[in-house]
């Protein structure tokens, strides 16, 4: 399917205006292109595997106590009445122009209690979307240099004790489950130590300071997490290039271990390394969910796990495809990214 | 004076002790290569390593009281953490030791090349398969048993709380902790190794499939797996889930079973991925060619030709996997979905006993239940990494 699909891309994009354009950009267009495939299919997928609940939406929504006529008004009020085609079609459009449907939870308040307004899911998710996210651009800020700058010093000193402590320590809290990094973290900087709070309560209106200290320990454990994978890997990079002649040369030349690293294998070990950020991005997505249960964190995470809880199917669904859409987009970034940093790949033969 | 100048200040003693030591050693050792040729930033290292030891003695010899009789929970805990890591390398190393000079001789050549974390990997995975073999046998009390006191404290201590008989004391509703560890490691790995063989089967067979069949169930496979692949798989995992839980009682089969399912499915994505590669690099062998010319059907292809050449990635994989496995299941049933009490599973523990971390301050004994739990699935998935990255590291023969 995909590949036809980039078949029939291809022809059209060298057939098209596009041909002037060079390859690099067509390859471009061709993945953005694909990405967006993989998401309407993985719609599909998530859309149908919803629909496989045993009875429908409306009892679920009601309860076992619900009159029938209550069960009927709900059903054509949710569109059940429409046929399994039709409604993927409405939810589809829907959740394009950000209307991600009402909660079980709030139909069921309002049923019971009466017209009162409803808040729609988009309402509900937007600001944890928001904490999420500030949540990962914190973890990424401290974890990022931090990883790099570790790589290119245990690629500096193979093979020596520094490297291999670090060697054992990255193993270590790759292989940890992200609640035990956490229950240590909180119990060192947060129960013996009070430097920062356990509980991350976090509002709107709150200052940066006051956040971050709050952020500082869920981000914490997300950067012990993804810390280690990119450290490896930036050393794995490295090392791979130290073998080559040129580098050879330039420590012939008598140019000291560091500069030889940093300046000269470093540029060209920058798209393995930035390969794997941003993958390690597309992690912390799916970390995130245990670490803000953990921290009660109100991100999109703890939202997920609570609807899932409590079978709150419309919020389920809508996170799951905004989890879906931000890991694909994650991937799709680091496979652009790779192919404009990669000559070999910028000018296929 | 804030923190932040606390550091700097710091910085600059270490980096001028870093100066002394190396013109100390280059005066001492008459310009030896190696403080001749020694970067600041090494030296600087060096005596950073040196104060943190200092540093560590110091603090492990601290009064684990204070004298106001107020207990000193960090020390505590950082002595039970030097001991224990001092006791794990002691039995790797005697492990190590005891692996060559007994066994065949193939199991003594691999013991002598192998590293001090790969023995302590084989020897965590060794205890771990026993504990959960014979859990019922070593188990002081039934996993289910609720006894009659709650909320006994660990560290057998009548004074402040505890009961001799219950070394690491009795949750909420007056289980054993102790017996509930240790049918956790029954029934948390061994539901995790069922998954991970079931992913392992589906995947594989049907990655073997895809390459030696290739054409259009090749394209279907692989391009259902991208599709799945696509969705993070705790995310995936815990969709299917929520559909599980509604469909479970309807049906009447347990959650569990539901769970073993949807992670192997999962799962097995990936180990498709990685068996159609390998296999696709087979396939395409002389004497796979030679093997189909003689007329020898599919069975004989993937299990006499394919199997045995792709067992050394596979079984790297497996460990791998495992620990993926185990992790997802110990996070799901962190996250309240997945194993279902009344099993007892390290994930649920961890979740129901985490309040008493709140308490450490006053008796570090009493945080030790759920760090336990926690404690006991890092060390399992710790264990087989460095098992896995031994083997990795062999196999590829990267020496640097």
């Amino acid at each position: 399917m995909c590949v036809s699909l980039v078949n029939v891309i291809n022809a059209a994009t060298a057939q098209g205006g596009l041909h002037g354009l060079g390859s690099v950009l067509r390859i471009v267009i061709q993945r953005l292109l694909l990405g967006l495939l993989t998401l309407l299919v993985v719609s599909i997928v998530i859309f149908t595997a919803v629909n496989m609940l045993p009875g429908d939406f409306a009892q679920a929504v009601l309860g076992q106590g619900a009159t029938p006529e209550a069960i009927e008004s709900i059903r054509r009020d949710l569109g059940l009445d429409q046929p399994f085609v039709a409604r993927y079609f409405t939810w589809l459009a829907g959740m394009l122009q950000g209307d991600l449907g009402t909660s079980f939870a709030q139909l069921n308040f309002q049923s019971n209690m009466g017209g009162t307004q409803l808040k729609g899911v988009a309402e509900q998710i937007a600001p944890r979307f928001f904490n999420t996210m500030f949540l990962a651009a914190v973890t990424a800020a401290i974890a990022v240099p931090v990883a790099v700058s570790l790589g290119i010093l245990a690629a500096l000193y193979r093979n020596s004790v520094f490297d291999r402590a670090a060697n054992i320590f990255t193993l270590t809290s790759i292989s940890s489950p992200e609640f035990f990094l956490a229950y240590i973290l909180i119990l060192f900087l947060a129960v013996l130590n009070p430097i920062f709070p356990s509980l991350s309560n976090i509002f709107e209106g709150m200052g940066f300071g006051e956040r971050l200290v709050k952020t500082m320990l869920p981000a914490l454990t997300l950067t012990l997490v993804v810390t280690a994978h990119m450290m490896r890997m930036t050393r794995a990079a490295i090392i791979n290039l130290l073998a080559s002649p040129y580098i050879e040369m330039a420590r012939l030349k008598g140019l000291s271990p560091m500069r030889v690293i940093v300046v000269h294998a470093l540029p060209n070990a920058l798209a393995p390394i930035i390969n794997v950020i941003a993958l390690n991005l597309a992690y912390l997505i799916t970390g995130v969910v245990v670490v803000e249960v953990v921290f009660v964190y109100p991100g999109i995470g703890q939202l997920f796990v609570d609807s899932v809880k409590i079978r709150d199917i419309p919020i389920v669904q809508a996170c799951c495809l905004i989890f879906a859409g931000a890991y694909i987009l994650l991937n799709l970034t680091a496979d652009i990214l790779s192919i404009l940093s990669n000559p070999r790949l910028r000018h296929p033969k | 004076m804030s923190w932040w100048m606390w550091i700097i200040v710091a910085v600059g003693v270490i980096a001028g002790l870093a100066w002394v030591f190396r013109f100390a050693g280059q005066q001492a050792t008459g310009n030896k290569p190696l403080f001749r040729d020694m970067p600041f930033g090494v030296a600087f290292g060096y005596v950073l390593g040196a104060l943190l030891l200092v540093f560590a003695i110091w603090f492990y010899f601290q009064p684990l009281v204070t004298e106001a009789g107020v207990p000193r929970a960090s020390v505590t805990f950082f002595r039970w953490a030097v001991q224990g890591f001092i006791l794990f390398a002691i039995a790797a190393f005697l492990f190590r030791l005891l692996g060559r000079y007994v066994g065949t001789g193939a199991t003594r050549k691999l013991f002598r090349s192998m590293p001090l974390t790969a023995a302590f990997g084989i020897l965590v995975i060794l205890i771990y398969a026993f504990v959960a073999i014979f859990a019922g046998v070593i188990a002081p009390f039934g996993q289910e048993e609720v006894l009659a006191n709650a909320n006994i404290v660990p560290g057998g201590d009548p004074m402040v709380g505890g009961n001799p008989e219950y070394p690491l004391g009795t949750d909420q509703i007056g289980r054993d902790i102790l017996s509930r560890l240790i049918y956790g490691a029954q029934n948390t790995v061994g539901i995790a190794f069922a998954t991970t063989v079931l992913a392992f089967f589906i995947g594989g067979s049907l990655g073997f499939l895809a390459s030696t069949l290739g054409g259009w169930l090749d394209q279907l496979l692989s391009r259902s797996v991208d599709v799945l692949m696509a969705i993070p798989a705790l995310i995936f995992a815990l969709l299917l889930m929520t559909i599980a839980s509604v469909w479970a009682p309807t049906l009447g089969i347990p959650l569990t079973v539901f769970m073993v399912l949807i992670i192997a499915v999962i799962d097995s994505t990936r180990v498709f991925r990685l068996a159609r590669a390998v296999a696709m690099n087979i396939v395409v062998m002389d004497y796979i060619e030679a093997a189909k010319l003689r007329g020898e059907g599919l069975t004989y292809l993937v299990f006499r030709e394919i199997l045995p050449n792709a067992t050394a990635p596979l079984l790297a994989e497996f460990g791998l996997r495992f620990c993926f496995v185990f992790l997802t299941i110990a996070s799901l049933s962190f996250l309240g979905v997945g194993i279902q009490p009344p099993l007892a599973d390290w994930g649920t523990m961890v979740k129901d006993l985490s309040q008493f971390i709140n308490f450490a301050g006053f008796a570090p004994q009493v945080a030790t239940a759920p760090l336990l739990a926690a404690g006991a699935i890092a060390l399992l998935t710790v264990g087989v990494n460095f098992v896995v990255d031994w083997m990795l590291q062999k196999t590829s023969g990267l020496k640097e």
